[in-house]
């Protein structure tokens, strides 16, 4: 019971990181797209929720082959109140279903960031669909379900790194590059920062269940995983801004916030297998590597990767899930492994390859996706409703009314 | 009492507005008229960063308050502006004088300096 309610809790914690993740893109776009970003972000929440239930949980987690599940608990046939103890003996099943749920709907929203200002609202939501069952499904499998072959590889991914952060950065750079630069991707700037401050911390305040509730139950691991996430997104922080205050002269609020995602993202697949120490070296190289991520490799690249999602969940996850390989420790968890600085490389290998397997299935599969959908109809706005505005070319509405006239 | 219409133009830093305001109404100027201005002129601007953007903002906000006078002499108004407004640094602003051919109040069809009075 307790771990029942620990479970519902830590639930409801992850579902408003997605509206946090609706606020913090909003406020970084200009005042005439924040409707059509929060948009983007927000219609995961209706899709992938119905997906979930009708078919998308039992792609990801009931026993399949090592690469996805079965169809067997389509429309959540044997899923009930009755626990499975292939993911949790304490914990109702449908409660399981339901925290997964949360994670699914939230990968989706953080794609958003990527397209930004530019991409049509019907061609993202086709995309949703079946990114959700041909991407996200199977590499969730991959990593937590059962029989899935990285979790039977012994690769380490504990609350996400690769399955919701490099799953949704790769995705978020290919579409980038697909889509093209914006019309004015150089000039484009926040519209509304208190905005993105609030959504930004209704992130990092539901990121304690999505990281600590990955635990499952409320035990001593649970303890140091709620520690970690704390001091790993504090040094992100630290991290991204004194870097920047070295580089450009003055530390931003925009790059506190930037750098404490990063230091969370950083800190998802590590959180249970490392010591708070390491943590904080994990979440300061997190913020440090995030923001030459969107400052130097996103110049020179030249993709317009618009709220940096890839810059963000795809480096900083990829930072992540090798420092796992660095940093982890049994004395933390017996059921994890040893990293490089406890003595034992193969671990590191075995990182590197979830990460590889990630970065190819998932761009191979994003481009197919939506190369097929291109062939059917438009996937960007035309350049006057670019220039329009999304929120009112696509939506007809308008976020703000300042004016009289 | 000349009848003559003067219109002054005031741009300068919004920081100044309250006082200037005060001011004003101390030598008898009846309204104002106040606007957000952006301008440039020998001011340096400066450089934002949002992440990877960096914007240099070359305009700089400025407030244009516009006054039409009649009885209250043009030069104690030009000198209260400039008593007030100035820093000695550039940025400071500008004032411009025009003639003006007529002023109408809308509620009573009154014309010229009888237009700009406030005691009906």
């Amino acid at each position: 019971m307790n771990d029942s309610v620990f479970m519902f809790f830590c639930t409801l914690l992850v579902w408003i990181m997605t509206p946090g993740i609706a606020l913090f893109y909003g406020g970084m776009v200009r005042s005439k797209n924040v409707l059509s970003t929060a948009m983007h972000s927000y219609i995961p929440m209706a899709i992938v929720s119905i997906l979930w239930v009708l078919i998308g949980y039992s792609l990801s987690f009931s026993p399949g082959s090592p690469l996805i599940g079965s169809f067997d608990w389509a429309g959540l046939k044997d899923v009930t109140f009755k626990a499975n103890p292939d993911y949790s003996e304490t914990i109702p099943h449908n409660l399981f279903m339901m925290f997964q749920m949360t994670f699914a709907v939230l990968t989706s929203a953080l794609i958003a960031g990527a397209v930004a200002e530019r991409m049509k609202f019907s061609a993202f939501t086709i995309f949703t669909i079946l990114w959700s069952l041909l991407a996200y499904a199977p590499v969730a499998h991959w990593v937590w379900g059962v029989g899935g072959w990285l979790r039977e590889l012994g690769a380490l991914d504990f609350a996400g790194g690769n399955v919701v952060h490099i799953s949704s950065g790769v995705t978020g750079l290919i579409l980038a590059i697909y889509l093209g630069k914006r019309k004015e991707s150089n000039t484009s700037t926040p519209h509304n920062l208190p905005l993105t401050l609030l959504g930004g911390s209704l992130i990092w305040f539901g990121w304690y269940g999505f990281n600590v509730g990955s635990t499952l139950t409320l035990n001593e691991l649970a303890m140091t995983v709620f520690i970690n996430t704390a001091v790993a997104a504090a040094a992100g922080i630290l991290g991204w801004i004194l870097i920047e205050w070295k580089i450009n002269k003055k530390p931003t609020m925009l790059g506190s916030i930037s750098g404490a995602v990063a230091g969370l993202v950083a800190i998802t697949p590590a959180c249970g297998f490392v010591t708070p120490a390491s943590s904080i070296i994990i979440g300061f190289v997190g913020g440090a590597v995030c923001f030459w991520g969107v400052f130097s490799l996103k110049k020179k690249l030249g993709y317009d990767d618009a709220l940096d999602a890839f810059g963000l969940h795809g480096i900083g996850g990829t930072w992540g899930g090798i420092a796992t390989g660095l940093f982890a420790t049994t004395s933390v968890n017996s059921g994890g492994a040893d990293g490089v600085f406890y003595g034992n490389f193969t671990l590191l290998l075995k990182q590197l390859a979830g990460i590889g397997a990630t970065y190819v299935f998932i761009s191979i599969v994003t481009f197919i996706i939506i190369k097929v959908i291109h062939t059917f109809m438009p996937i960007r706005v035309n350049e006057e409703e670019e220039y329009l505005g999304l929120d009112l070319s696509l939506h007809g509405e308008k976020a703000y009314h300042e004016s009289n006239i | 009492m000349s009848e003559t219409l003067t219109k002054i133009e005031i741009i300068t830093r919004p920081s100044k507005f309250d006082q200037l305001k005060l001011e004003l109404a101390k030598i008898g100027v009846s309204g104002i008229t106040v606007t957000d201005a952006l301008g440039c002129g020998i001011q340096k601007g400066f450089v934002e960063h949002y992440r990877g953007v960096t914007r240099e903002i070359n305009m700089i906000e400025r407030i244009k308050v516009e006054i039409v006078v009649c009885k209250v002499p043009v030069q104690s108004v030009v000198d209260t502006a400039r008593k007030i407004c100035y820093t000695g640094k550039p940025g400071d602003g500008k004032i411009f004088v025009y003639e003006l051919a007529n002023a109408i109040k809308i509620r009573t069809g009154e014309e010229g300096c009888d237009a700009l009075q406030n005691d009906k």
